[in-house]
């Protein structure tokens, strides 16, 4: 079925969905590196004047990759809840902005709506939608998620601790969730990228992270970022495995070029559950998405990159996960140009991810080749913040010397604390103020560490 | 300002720890540093390199020289168009195809990719390094100076001089602390369309890092063992720990 829309004397003609979604998109790279953007800023604005006409039970007769073809579409039309979509039923995708924009419509009514909505119908009413749009609509869900602490109640931020280092080394590491612990961060997860896929040096770094937490006994969890069947592989052999971690995608070419399937991940979800280590939930499953990777796998299907990353999400809730993030500007200009499209890639991530009930956070961040800067990335923290994303990740100083990209510092969770008074997790902040790291408030202290220093360097410099 | 008692710890690690604050922010020094840092990297990827200049140092080392540009039109097109990138514009076809090789065993190509700076620094020495750990029988097109090129763009090269083996030397991605790092992409039996999986690569070629010495031995033995076991990637059994022992 084709899609047209009249502007003066030229007629605009959309061959099917997928097209019609593409060129409606706001303007980014990697859309225009897979032929699928459009031509020109007047059928853009065409495009999206048909997609505002387009009856939201579209998306429900006709799948963007086919059913048979693809299991994640498979996961979207047989999850799909009628009874939750049925409010919204007659409306259009114009329609769905007005009314999700709407006073009447709080977060209550979207956690409700949640299972209702297909990533499709979530990703099609973004491309209407503003920035303040994206910001106002996400900041009305609130997506809760427990393990070892509480991680998105509104008026909330955390941070992942993110201590990588090129070799792996202990002490490298410990000294550097010191240094974040210090600075409030770590309530997310303390999660490692690790250099190596050695079972040996993963076991090590997971029974570091284990032994720091119980020590001195920090309500959060650690996650070592390897791939599931390493994590599955390390379960079996009696890891202390808190979250498992997956790069996941929206189609399942996409999934299957990062080595996983929808089994697999359930098969870590529930060999994870098996050990029990949560205290307060069970959400436990960490996911990392972004767009633009599908095309780099080769993976897209003629689908732009936004409405993909979108297809992400529905393949995350499924598992109920503790976090997700999008690794927004991780992937380089060929994908998202510069800080304008990585700013408008990550609010849209973000208030897509909020829509299906999905815990968001986002990893702010660029590499080095990328028209962006430090400006660009305190914007979107702030954008963000007041989007009321539920975490971010913390680099000392910004600088990820083991992946060579610049990310957000725990300096830079200070700034947005600041800037808009957001506290950390609750058990976490208790566990800080106990360690007189910080004030009641939630502020730092001044006293260069609080009383926790002595024994946290003695655990960095005996770390191995 | 506070400084943090902590900074011991930094030894230990390279990561920006222990950095003091000013309130909620960093202090004056250390934004000052990230800036330097970032311009650096900055300048690695958008200055041109200086073609001349690196001709001329390679002519002077006795190695023969040709030149080469991708189809990217200019530097937002390369950055933004990977694929522009890796092929041959058509005049650089025709250059290639006036040296009239119809076969050879090595072409050596020096592509700027996203780090000029590597590129400008390292590729002379590195080659300085290799050329007495290559064997006297081995035959070579003249290194070819790549312009707007990535990785695959020396498959084309290698293809349009029949070439056994194909050396990608390229300037890396650069890090914050790392503008200046030089990869080395080998690929047997070049052509159009190979992918990464069928490509040996040694990375972070440069002074701080992989030496040029070290480097060049291992270059040196994977050129060696690729054209023994006549493939490269994934399938090739090479060590590059051992190259160095060996």
């Amino acid at each position: 079925m084709s899609y047209t829309s009249r502007i003066g004397i030229r007629n605009h003609l959309f061959r099917d969905l997928r097209e019609l979604l593409a060129k409606a998109s706001p303007l980014r790279s990697g859309d225009q590196l897979a032929g699928v953007a459009a031509a020109s800023r007047e059928e853009r604005a065409a495009a999206k004047l048909a997609l505002a006409e387009l009856p939201l039970t579209v998306f429900l007769e006709q799948q963007l990759i086919p059913y048979e073809a693809d299991e994640v579409t498979r996961l979207i039309v047989d999850s799909h809840d009628a009874a939750a979509f049925a409010p919204i039923s007659a409306l259009s995708v114009g329609g769905l902005r007005d009314w999700l924009l709407s006073d009447r419509v709080d977060g209550a009514i979207l956690t409700r709506l949640a299972p209702g909505l297909t990533p499709e119908m979530v990703a099609a009413v973004s491309k209407l939608m503003r920035n303040q749009d994206l910001i106002l609509a996400a900041r009305k869900c609130s997506v809760v998620t427990r393990f070892r602490n509480t991680i998105g109640l509104p008026g909330r931020l955390a941070v992942r601790l993110q201590p990588n280092h090129p070799t792996d080394d202990p002490k490298g590491i410990a000294a550097t969730i010191l240094d974040g612990l210090l600075y409030g961060a770590g309530d997310a997860v303390i999660g490692i990228n690790p250099a190596t896929d050695d079972p040996a040096r993963l076991l090590t770094l997971w029974r570091l992270l284990d032994e720091l937490i119980a020590r001195f006994d920090i309500p959060t969890q650690s996650c070592v970022l390897t791939h599931v069947t390493r994590q599955i592989e390390a379960i079996g052999r009696g890891a202390p495995v808190d979250l498992v971690f997956q790069s996941i995608g929206g189609s399942e070419a996409l999934n299957r070029s990062f080595g996983i399937d929808l089994a697999l991940l359930g098969e870590a979800q529930q060999a994870a559950l098996s050990l029990k280590r949560g205290t307060l939930g069970d959400n436990l499953m960490y996911f990392e998405t972004g767009q633009g990777s599908a095309l780099s796998a080769n993976a897209h299907h003629g689908i732009d990159q936004q409405t993909l990353e979108a297809r992400a999400y529905a393949v995350a809730r499924a598992y109920s996960p503790l976090l997700v993030n999008t690794v927004v500007g991780f992937i380089g200009p060929e994908y998202l140009y510069d800080g304008k499209q990585i700013i408008r890639a990550a609010l849209e991530d973000h208030f897509c991810g909020k829509l299906l009930g999905l815990p968001m956070g986002v990893d702010v961040c660029y590499t080095n080749h990328a028209e962006a800067d430090q400006d660009d990335m305190d914007n979107l923290l702030l954008l963000l913040g007041a989007a009321g994303v539920n975490y971010i990740m913390g680099v000392p100083g910004a600088d990820d010397i083991m992946l060579n990209y610049q990310s957000t510092s725990f300096h830079d969770a200070l700034y947005l604390r600041e800037a808009l008074g957001l506290k950390h997790a609750p058990e976490f902040e208790s566990w800080l103020q106990h360690m007189r790291i910080v004030d009641q408030a939630g502020r730092l202290r001044d006293s260069r560490g609080g009383d926790a220093l002595p024994a946290l360097t003695a655990f960095a410099e005996a770390a191995s | 300002m506070i400084e943090d008692s902590w900074t011991a710890l930094r030894r230990h690690t390279a990561a920006r720890i222990a950095l003091g604050r000013s309130g909620a922010s960093l202090p004056t020094r250390e934004v000052l540093a990230f800036e330097l840092a970032h311009a650096q990297a900055r300048d690695a990827v958008l200055t041109a390199l200086d073609v001349a200049t690196l001709r001329g140092a390679l002519e002077a080392d006795g190695w023969a020289v040709s030149e080469a540009h991708s189809r990217a039109q200019d530097h937002a097109a390369y950055l933004a168009r990977p694929d522009w990138g890796r092929r041959l514009h058509v005049d650089a076809l025709a250059t290639l195809a006036a040296l009239d090789i119809k076969t050879t065993d090595l072409v050596i190509v020096v592509s700027d990719g996203l780090s000029s700076t590597a590129v400008q620094q390292n590729a002379v020495p590195l080659l300085r390094a290799l050329r007495p750990l290559l064997p006297q029988r081995l035959t070579m097109a003249p290194v070819v100076i790549a312009t707007r090129a990535r990785v695959a763009l020396a498959d084309e090269v290698g293809e349009a001089l029949g070439a056994r083996i194909a050396v990608s030397l390229i300037g890396e991605r650069p890090g914050l602390s790392s503008p200046d790092s030089l990869g080395a992409y080998l690929t047997y039996a070049p052509r159009v369309g190979r992918n990464d999986a069928e490509r040996n690569c040694i990375s972070n070629i440069r002074p701080q890092g992989l030496d040029y010495n070290a480097a060049a031995q291992q270059l040196a033995a994977l050129i060696g063992t690729a054209l023994q076991a006549r493939l490269s990637g994934v399938k090739l059994q090479f060590d590059p720990g051992r190259a160095i022992a060996g």
